[in-house]
Order: structure tokens, then C-alpha cells, then sequence
């Protein structure tokens, strides 16, 4: 039996010496969608995701993806499933290159004696070529990465999960801090990359949302406080309530 | 990998310049004496190259690396020790046939774990993997927990200690404070004449290019890349799918195989090992050896070695009261002040100078028309 | 092994190895307690701890021996002047390490931890000049010597039970300034979020310097009661410093509690343990144990589940 969800989170909680960071909150994602996730500062979205990708244990509930129990599955386990993580600060490897920052991200070569022997053939070179033009960095190849801006890094973290081809993204405000013409450069490269593929992103510019999303899941203090379209979450009273009332 | 991509122009003229120094340019200036105290003073090299793996492209600093040394120069030790204590040699002993040390105290017979120190072979094995698998057991633990940093530095610490003691401790098996000593012969071989010494000198320079080699290769993989990128961005590379701590205990188990055959040449050619090897002290001394050379730098890790140890060596022989200061302030300074060490000294001012110089002979040259090639 | 024993007696040897183990626990308490202000809220790994130890033993031996000389009939209470006087001291050198080194590598830890150990062979050596080689004993007031018999086969030293009042009243002092005081508050503020802490203006440099000194000068204070129990050299310093990080470390870094405890359970272990088997396998078993449990829960016994 196909399923019709490629990510099914369920019940998922988590509490830090009691304080639930996550509360019992069920969400689902279907393939192909683009889901954004919004809600006011501490509502537990960055959570969400380490909850997902593996990075804090969960205390309750289940992350199925394709089938497998993510929950039950190490970091690196749940990226070679197809999960890909882009954290919101950008997260490069400042002493390498560029190149060797998305060498470093091709999928082979990830055991330990597969990385000693791994071999840059030509079409890894290829492929790391494609990216970088992809990403606006084909000319800062052989730059190490600490010399570039603010929202190159952000550019670069960006390529070094499209090198790995996930089938679920997950980027954490892609878009903040960066220069009105940088934003609209990445809003572009966002809006290539998730086709054909299922996305979860976390955002706070509201246009960008309207423009990106297929659903919108609002969170607030650990709990779904709403889902569904742009236009239907805008509209709950609830949401206004939220962002409004306080 | 292509051979460039292994070593550039510049990283091979270090090599043979280092090759050039070790086995030129130091036998040649020193007598049998002197040359011996520079191969004991580059057994402490092989443990440099580990940290410089570890500590310098790693991050992990482990102030327990003396155990390795220790164990691998113990296993060297005892097989050493077996073939010296034949019956005839310790007839006087009320067993002969064991080592002395077990017979002061009151053993009756080799224990089990020290009969396969009889054959040569198995040495050489246990010389590498004794200390790999404890490094591996250590590793595990630490690393698929997420021990790091400053944790991980106090509790190999701890161990170093715990291994002293216990050594110090079981002097039946052991030998106690004194260690093992009175090693005489390999194979039949006199290691202690002369001759001896000069050859053991000289396959301690080729194991030392050996274990450079295998570093520069690691460093130059993919690995290599990613211990750098571990120690700056764990996480990334943890969402990069990789599992981290594989990494991280292979890069400590090929340090800790490193420091056991540094060990064993320890013993070889100064003739004893002793738990004075192993403790907390020299195994923090062996890190400043590394961060001395340079963090990064694994031929850095090499001169550090020398330089260190010589200056110890000359100062604790005129001035035994100045070498402590001397040592505590080099640890201050590399730290604050020098905290890429020689091979940062060599690539900030040297190389610069080096280059400024090259070009103008070569400026110079293209300035003169006489020399300017024809057309 | 207990066969050899009747109940009395064994429960004489317990007694006396728990008694045993209590001192050493006064000890380690008194040590780690300075590393765990200095480690548990700075973060910062102080391997020359051990030295400053020894600073306040040696200012303590010094202040005996002028009292022995000039003040014969105060003797009975030099040990007073000579712990606050080892408390400033250390502290001072403290402060003055605090300026001059740990202020730059706060954001290298690792190297923090090779520069103190460059310093604590500096100290060493110093004190090695300065009071020789060869270990140093104070005199112990009349008031201290002796012992209380407890019963037949028990018997308590009285410079134990000292040392033990000691380390119970600078363990409340240590809480009622880290929990009660402005400093304290500010300490624990900057430990949980440096950059805020700063924001709402408090002196962060000034307030890491001030904590640095105090944990040093509780060390001081250690040395101090140290020479109570036992002779002081330049490396003595050095014998401790892995027992107490493990201290430390094992009961959590960032609770006061959490150290007491560990100390205790160390201690005791070890104590114990030193009884039936010798003195160094008593040490390998309890540290083996400890590290082992710091294996499968490296937070240590007492830790916060923290969010990232």
C-alpha cells in the first residue's frame, strides 16, 4: 500500500526538565509539498526540526518518513534516508574551500575507509561544478569559505544539501540576514530547488511564505494552533489572536 | 588520488629536507652517543604525528597519549625481557627462567599473558594493536556518547593515571616504579654495542617516514578534509551524513597506533621502559611537542620533537632548575603567542621572506638584457 | 576475606576506613570546590589548581613558623590568620592569572588547559626554589593532637574531625556566596548567557576576573587545611589534580551538590576499598568505576537536561 504521506509526525513531544518544548503536535507532509512552519519566537519550530533530522531526542511520539522510524535512527542514518537539514546559521566549513565544502557533501565515500580511498573522479567534479553555478559560487571555487558574505554562506550551505539530493529538505529561515538583493536572489534559488521534492521551511517573511507555500503550519508554544492555506491561517482568528495579542 | 594531489612541490621539498636532516645530516655531525639520544628524542616524534592528527586537523586533544607509547614499548619490553632471562642467564634465581622482577617477588612462574612475548611476531602485532584496541575501547565510549573537548582531555588524563598506577602497583608483573630493564639482545642481536645502535637509528628514521607517509595520506583524503570540518562544524558534518564518531575513533586508534611503535623503538634503542613513560606528565609533554612544531603541521610534529627534547637534554645537564621554568613558559607562549608554532613561524615570516627574495634575483635577472632570453 | 574477622572488629575496620574516608573527603571537597566555581561556571580548566593548593600550605607553614618564633603564646590560633592570609594570597595570584592569561584563551579551552599546565611546572619550580625540594610539615597546635576514643576499638583523630568542620563550614560559605550574594548571582547569570548578562550591565570582566580569584583562593584554603592532615612539597599540587577534576566532572560541572556528593562517594569508595586491598589497586578500581560511569553518562551525576 503506497503512502500517501512521505513524512507522518505524530504525537510528537518533548520536554527539557519539564518544559515541553513540543506538545503532543501531529503534522503531515505530503510529497512534492512545500510546508511552511511559522509561529512567534519560542513557539518550538527550530525544535521541530532537530526533533526530525535527529539532533535532540524525542521523549514521546513518532517521525515516520518513507516507512522508517527517524526517532530510532542516528543523525547520519536519517540523512542517508533522504532527510537534508540547512541550520539557521550558516553552518559551512570556514578553514576549506568551496569546493571542498561540497566535496565534503557528495554522497559517497561516507564510511570511514571509503572517505581514505574516496576518489574525486570527474564526475564528482562534474557535479560539484553544476552545483556551484547553481548556487552563484562557480567563480569562488578555490575560496575558503570564512572569506565568504553573510549570505554566500547561506548560498553555500544551501548547495552542500542540494549535492546530496534529498527527498525532504528542511531549511531553517533561509533568508534572514541577508541584503534585500541577496533575499530576492535566494527566493529565486529557493523556488528552483523545491520542485520535486518535499520541503519544510521555516520562515518569518510573509511574502516569501505566500510565495512559496503549499500548506502553512502555525505553531505556538509547542502546540498546532493552526493548518492549512496561506489565506485560511491568516484568517483564523487564533493566529491574529497570537500574533496580535501580545 | 593523484601523486600532486598526495604531495605538492613544496610539502616534498619538506620531506627531503627532513630525510636529508635525519639520515645526512645527524649521523654525520654526531657521534654514536649523541645519535642514539636524537632516535630516542624522534620516538616521540611518532607520537607527535598522531596528535598532530588528532589534536591539530581533530580537534581531539588527548593528554593519555604516553599510554600508547607506554604500551607499545612494554610489549617491546617483555619480549625483550624473555629472551634476556634464559635459565642460564638467572640461574641464581630461585625460579630461573623468569624475568628478575618476578622472581623478587616471589612469582613462581611466567603468568599466562606474558608466554606469547616469546615469539617475535606476535610482538610486532601486539606493539600496534595493544594500543589500538585500547585506544578503540577508550574511543568507542567517549566519542558514541559525545564526549569531547575538555572531557575528553581529563579523562584520557585519568586513564594515563589509572595506567601508572596499576603498572607501578602489580610490580610482579610489571617491574614496578623501575620498569623493565636489562634488555640485551634481539633475536641474538646485542642491541646495546655500537653498531647496533647506529642501525637501530636508522630503522627508526625509516619507520618514522613510514608513519609520515601514512599521515600525509590521510591528511591529503578525503578524511583529512573531514577531521578539519569535524572540529569546526561537528553538527554540519553530522547533517552531511556522516557518523561522526567513526572518524574520531579511527583517527585516535591510528594515533595511539602511531605513539606504540614510537614506543617500542623507545625501548629498543634506550633499553628499558619504565611507567615514568607513560603517566600524566609525559604524555602533556608529548602534546607540547606537537603544539611546539606547529598543531597542524605533521613534520612541524617532527622538529618539535628535537627541539623540545634537545633543549630539555641541555638544560637539564647545566641548568636543571631553569628547564621546568623554561618548559612551563614554552607551554604558556606556544599557546599565547605562537599558537601555530614553528611551521607558523616558517609559513608567516620565513616563506615570505624566502619568496620576496626569490623574486627579486628573478626580477633582477629579467631586468638584464644579457640574460634575457631570445626571441 | 572476612573470615578473619569478628563482627566487632569488622565493624571497627568499617567504621574507621568510613572515618578515614571522611577526611579524605574534607579534601577533596575543599579542593574541587574552588575548581567547581572556576570549571563548573566558567568553563575554564585550571590545571595549575593544584599549585595554588600548595600556595596556601606554604603561606600556612610561613605564618607558623612566625608564630612559633614571635607570637608563641597566640600559636594556638595562628592556623585562623593563616587560612585567611592563604585565602588572599591565592587569591591574589588568582586575580593577577585571570589578567594576565586566562582573559585571552576563554574562547580556546583546550588551550586554556596547556597554558595552566605551563604555569602550575612555573609554580612548581618556584616553590621548589624558594622552599626546597624536600617536603615541609607545620606544627599543630596541642589543641589538635590527640585522639577522641569512640569506643574500645574506635578511635577519631582530632585534626580530622578539624579539617572535616573545615571543609562543611567553606562548603556553606561557597553556597551562601554563589546563591545568596550579588556576585553569585551575577556569576550564574553570565554562566547562562554571557552576552545578556553583559547587555544588562553587569561587569562580566570583571565579575570572571573576581571569579577566578575566589576559586583560586578556595584552594588557598584548601592548602591551608591540607597541612593539617599532611606535609606539603612543590609537587604536591600535582597528586591531586586528576582525583579532583574527576570529582568534579563525575558529579556534574555546574552543581555545587552534585561535586559534595561525588567527593563522598569517592572518597568513601576508595577508603573502603583501602582496607582489603592495597592502597594502588583500591585507586585503579575507584577510578576505573568512575570514569566508567562517566562513559555512560558523561553530564556527570547531577546535570540539567538543557536545550540546545
Amino acid at each position: 500500500m503506497p503512502e500517501r504521506f512521505i513524512l507522518s509526525v505524530e504525537d510528537l513531544t518533548v520536554s527539557f526538565d519539564g518544559f515541553k518544548a513540543v506538545d503532543h503536535l501531529s503534522f503531515y507532509v505530503e510529497p512534492n509539498e512545500c510546508r511552511v512552519i511559522i509561529g512567534p519566537n519560542g513557539a518550538g519550530k527550530t525544535t521541530v526540526l532537530d526533533l526530525i533530522c535527529g539532533r535532540t531526542k524525542a521523549t514521546g511520539g513518532t517521525v515516520k518518513f518513507k516507512g522508517m522510524n527517524l526517532l530510532d535512527m542516528r543523525e547520519d542514518q536519517i540523512v542517508h534516508a533522504g532527510v537534508g537539514r540547512k541550520f539557521q546559521t550558516p553552518s559551512v566549513y570556514e578553514d576549506l574551500s568551496v569546493f571542498e565544502n561540497l566535496e565534503l557533501s557528495y554522497p559517497k565515500g561516507h564510511g570511514v575507509f571509503g572517505a581514505i580511498f574516496f576518489n574525486q573522479d570527474q564526475v564528482v567534479q562534474d557535479r560539484i561544478q553544476e552545483i556551484a553555478e547553481t548556487i552563484f559560487l562557480a567563480d569562488q571555487l578555490d575560496e575558503k569559505a570564512a572569506y565568504l558574505s553573510h549570505g554566500q554562506k547561506q548560498w553555500l550551505e544551501i548547495g552542500m544539501l542540494l549535492i546530496q539530493d534529498p527527498e525532504l529538505l528542511m531549511l531553517d529561515e533561509p533568508v534572514a540576514g541577508m541584503s534585500v538583493a541577496e533575499r530576492k536572489k535566494t527566493a529565486e534559488l529557493l523556488n528552483r530547488i523545491i520542485q520535486d521534492r518535499s520541503v519544510i521551511v521555516i520562515e518569518h517573511d510573509m511574502g516569501f511564505v505566500a510565495d512559496i507555500a503549499t500548506r502553512v503550519t502555525v505553531l505556538h508554544r509547542g502546540e498546532m494552533l493552526s493548518e492549512g492555506s496561506m489565506d485560511h491561517v491568516q484568517n483564523d482568528p487564533k493566529v491574529v489572536e497570537v500574533y496580535l495579542g501580545h | 588520488m593523484t601523486l600532486t594531489n598526495y604531495m605538492n612541490r613544496k610539502e616534498l621539498l619538506g620531506f627531503l629536507i627532513l630525510a636529508a636532516v635525519i639520515f645526512i645530516v645527524l649521523p654525520l655531525a654526531l657521534d654514536t652517543f649523541r645519535l642514539n639520544l636524537f632516535g630516542k628524542y624522534l620516538t616521540y616524534a611518532f607520537v607527535a604525528i598522531g596528535l598532530a592528527l588528532c589534536w591539530g586537523a581533530g580537534g581531539i586533544l588527548s593528554l593519555g597519549q604516553g599510554i600508547f607509547f607506554g604500551l607499545g614499548g612494554y610489549c617491546m619490553a617483555m619480549f625483550l625481557k624473555l629472551e634476556a632471562s634464559t635459565p642460564e642467564n638467572t640461574a641464581i634465581q630461585s625460579t630461573p627462567g623468569i624475568p628478575d622482577f618476578m622472581d623478587w617477588n616471589q612469582l613462581t612462574a611466567l603468568p599466562i599473558w606474558w608466554q606469547p612475548f616469546h615469539s617475535l611476531a606476535f610482538t610486532m602485532l601486539a606493539v600496534v594493536m595493544v594500543p589500538v584496541v585500547f585506544a578503540f575501547i577508550i574511543g568507542f565510549a567517549m566519542f558514541t556518547r559525545r564526549v569531547g573537548g575538555v572531557y575528553f582531555a581529563i579523562i584520557t588524563q585519568a586513564f594515563a593515571a589509572i595506567l601508572t598506577i596499576l603498572i607501578i602497583g602489580q610490580q610482579g608483573y610489571t617491574g614496578g616504579v623501575n620498569g623493565i630493564t636489562d634488555l640485551r639482545t634481539l633475536l641474538g642481536w646485542d642491541i646495546r654495542t655500537d653498531e647496533a645502535k647506529n642501525i637501530l637509528y636508522f630503522v627508526n628514521g625509516a619507520l618514522l617516514f613510514v608513519v609520515l607517509l601514512i599521515a600525509q595520506f590521510v591528511r591529503k583524503s578525503k578524511l583529512g578534509r573531514l577531521l578539519i570540518a569535524m572540529r569546526d562544524q561537528e553538527d554540519r558534518v553530522r547533517f552531511s551524513g556522516y557518523n561522526v564518531a567513526n572518524f574520531k575513533i579511527f583517527i585516535f586508534c591510528l594515533g595511539a597506533a602511531f605513539a606504540g611503535v614510537g614506543g617500542a623503538m623507545f625501548t629498543l634503542q634506550v633499553g628499558f621502559m619504565s611507567p615514568t613513560l607513560v603517566g600524566i606528565v609525559p604524555s602533556i609533554e608529548m602534546v607540547i611537542f606537537c603544539a611546539v612544531g606547529g598543531r597542524l603541521s605533521i613534520l612541524g610534529a617532527v622538529y618539535g620533537a628535537l627541539l623540545v627534547n634537545l633543549a630539555k637534554t641541555t638544560f637539564s645537564e647545566g641548568f636543571p632548575e631553569l628547564w621546568l621554568l623554561g618548559l612551563g613558559g614554552l607551554f604558556i607562549a606556544v599557546v599565547m603567542a605562537f599558537p601555530n608554532g614553528l611551521a607558523g613561524l616558517w609559513s608567516e615570516k620565513v616563506e615570505p621572506l624566502l619568496n620576496r627574495l626569490i623574486s627579486k634575483t628573478q626580477s633582477a635577472e629579467a631586468a638584464n638584457p644579457n640574460k634575457a632570453p631570445a626571441e | 576475606m572476612f573470615a578473619d574477622y569478628s563482627m566487632a572488629e569488622l565493624g571497627a575496620i568499617f567504621a574507621m576506613q568510613g572515618f578515614a574516608g571522611l577526611i579524605l573527603f574534607s579534601v577533596f571537597v575543599l579542593m574541587a570546590l574552588g575548581l567547581a566555581i572556576i570549571f563548573g561556571q566558567m568553563g575554564v580548566i585550571n590545571m595549575a589548581h593544584g599549585e595554588f593548593m600548595i600556595l596556601g600550605a606554604y603561606v600556612t607553614y610561613i605564618v607558623s613558623n612566625i608564630f612559633a618564633a614571635y607570637l608563641p603564646s597566640l600559636f594556638g590560633i595562628y592556623f585562623f590568620i593563616a587560612m585567611f592570609l592563604a585565602f588572599i594570597a591565592s587569591g591574589a595570584l588568582g586575580l593577577f592569572i585571570e589578567w594576565a592569561m586566562i582573559r585571552h584563551l576563554y574562547k580556546r579551552p583546550l588551550d586554556t588547559l596547556l597554558a595552566t599546565w605551563g604555569l602550575s611546572l612555573i609554580l612548581q619550580q618556584i616553590y621548589r626554589s624558594v622552599f626546597g625540594a624536600r617536603e615541609v610539615g607545620v606544627s599543630i597546635p596541642d589543641w589538635m593532637m590527640g585522639s577522641l576514643p569512640l569506643t574500645d576499638l574506635i578511635e577519631i583523630p582530632i585534626n580530622g574531625i578539624f579539617v572535616m568542620v573545615l571543609a562543611v563550614s567553606i562548603s556553606l560559605a561557597v553556597y551562601i556566596m554563589m546563591f545568596r550574594s550579588t556576585w553569585g548571582r551575577q556569576v550564574r547569570a553570565i554562566n547562562q548567557n554571557r552576552v545578556m548578562a553583559g547587555a544588562v550591565g553587569i561587569n562580566t570582566e570583571w565579575t570572571d576576573r573576581l571569579t577566578f580569584g575566589i576559586g583560586c583562593g578556595v584552594a588557598g584554603v584548601a592548602g591551608s587545611a591540607f597541612t593539617m592532615i599532611g606535609s606539603t612539597g612543590p609537587t604536591a599540587g600535582q597528586l591531586y589534580i586528576v582525583d579532583t577534576f574527576l570529582v568534579v566532572v563525575f558529579g556534574g560541572a555546574a552543581s555545587l551538590l552534585g561535586t559534595i556528593a561525588s567527593a563522598f562517594s569517592i572518597s568513601q569508595a576508595q577508603s573502603i576499598m583501602e582496607f582489603f586491598l592495597s592502597g594502588s589497586m583500591a585507586k585503579v578500581i575507584t577510578l576505573l568505576v568512575v570514569v566508567g560511569i562517566l562513559m555512560i553518562r558523561p553530564q556527570g551525576l547531577f546535570a540539567l537536561k538543557l536545550r540546545k
